[in-house]
């Protein structure tokens, strides 16, 4: 692991990588969109507002699965001191934060013709709104932390400590009663007819390219800031 | 009796706010990144 802790390294990889997880990210979700809106068939209960489905979900996926990424960042950082760590944390609260707002936004106007309300206070919707809250803090934590000049550990263990929300978001269509429907793809199981299944697992996989060509965008910006920095502290003090 | 609702006009907002918000997300990355990477690279040759 620690072979990537070398910015140069990373930052050879990360050159070619950014654009291409970018672009063939955005080719794929795009083309998932666009068969959402045009090919897919209406479902039998809930009409043609199934399709925002292809939306929906995988942007519920990477929201959680942003905060997961910095969770583990977090315990690199914090037990291996790896240098690119925090940095790769602060750069996913970013794609996980916009994820986590659009899956909000698109569930309640999903709510609004299948359940007849905009919004409930149940657990799945309420702890899903928590994690975006969640986002803005840590966010916010980390900035004032490169601002002011504190230890990095500081983002790390509230990184950690919010990674208690996660299991509370997946479990809690099944601890609480909730408009909300259990999950309907479980390892190797799925209750999802074909069109809309397949569909969605690759609109998954091109949200995961942007989520991940977002991540190395910001993780480049943020090296390049603290270098930049770096260069001109010591430039002051040999003036 | 309640009256039907269209549901396509939640799936537009829905594509609308999700496509914009994705697209707003990955030009501002990039356009951050191109941003500091000059501004290092200027420092740099000073």
């Amino acid at each position: 692991m620690h072979g990537f802790a070398n910015p140069t390294r990373f930052l050879r990889l990360a050159r070619w990588l950014t654009p291409l997880l970018l672009v063939s990210g955005l080719l794929l979700s795009g083309a998932v969109l666009a068969y959402g809106l045009t090919a897919a068939p209406a479902e039998r209960l809930q009409g043609d507002s199934v399709r925002i489905l292809f939306l929906h979900v995988p942007t519920a996926w990477l929201g959680m699965g942003g905060w997961t990424a910095i969770a583990i960042a977090s315990l690199v950082e914090l037990v291996w001191r790896h240098p690119l760590a925090s940095l790769a944390a602060r750069a996913a609260a970013v794609p996980g934060a916009v994820f986590t707002a659009i899956c909000l936004i698109s569930g309640s106007l999903w709510g609004r013709p299948a359940w007849g309300a905009w919004w409930r206070w149940d657990g799945r919707l309420t702890s899903m709104l928590v994690l975006l809250f969640l986002y803005f803090a840590y966010l916010a934590l980390a900035g004032a932390v490169q601002r002011d000049g504190g230890s990095s550990r500081i983002p790390a263990i509230f990184g950690l400590v919010g990674a208690v929300n996660i299991p509370i978001i997946h479990y809690s269509v099944l601890w609480w009663n909730s408009l909300h429907q259990p999950p309907s793809i479980s390892a190797g199981n799925s209750a999802m007819a074909p069109e809309f299944l397949i569909p969605l697992l690759i609109g998954t996989v091109g949200f995961s390219l942007i989520f991940g060509g977002v991540v190395l965008a910001r993780m480049r910006a943020l090296l390049a800031d603290i270098q930049t920095e770096a260069r001109l502290r010591r430039k002051a003090e040999a003036a | 009796m309640r009256e039907a609702l269209d549901h396509w006009i939640f799936v537009i907002a829905a594509y609308a706010i999700g496509i914009g918000g994705t697209l707003a997300m990955v030009a501002w990355s990039w356009l951050q990144m191109r941003k500091a990477e000059k501004r290092r690279e200027e420092v740099r040759k000073k």
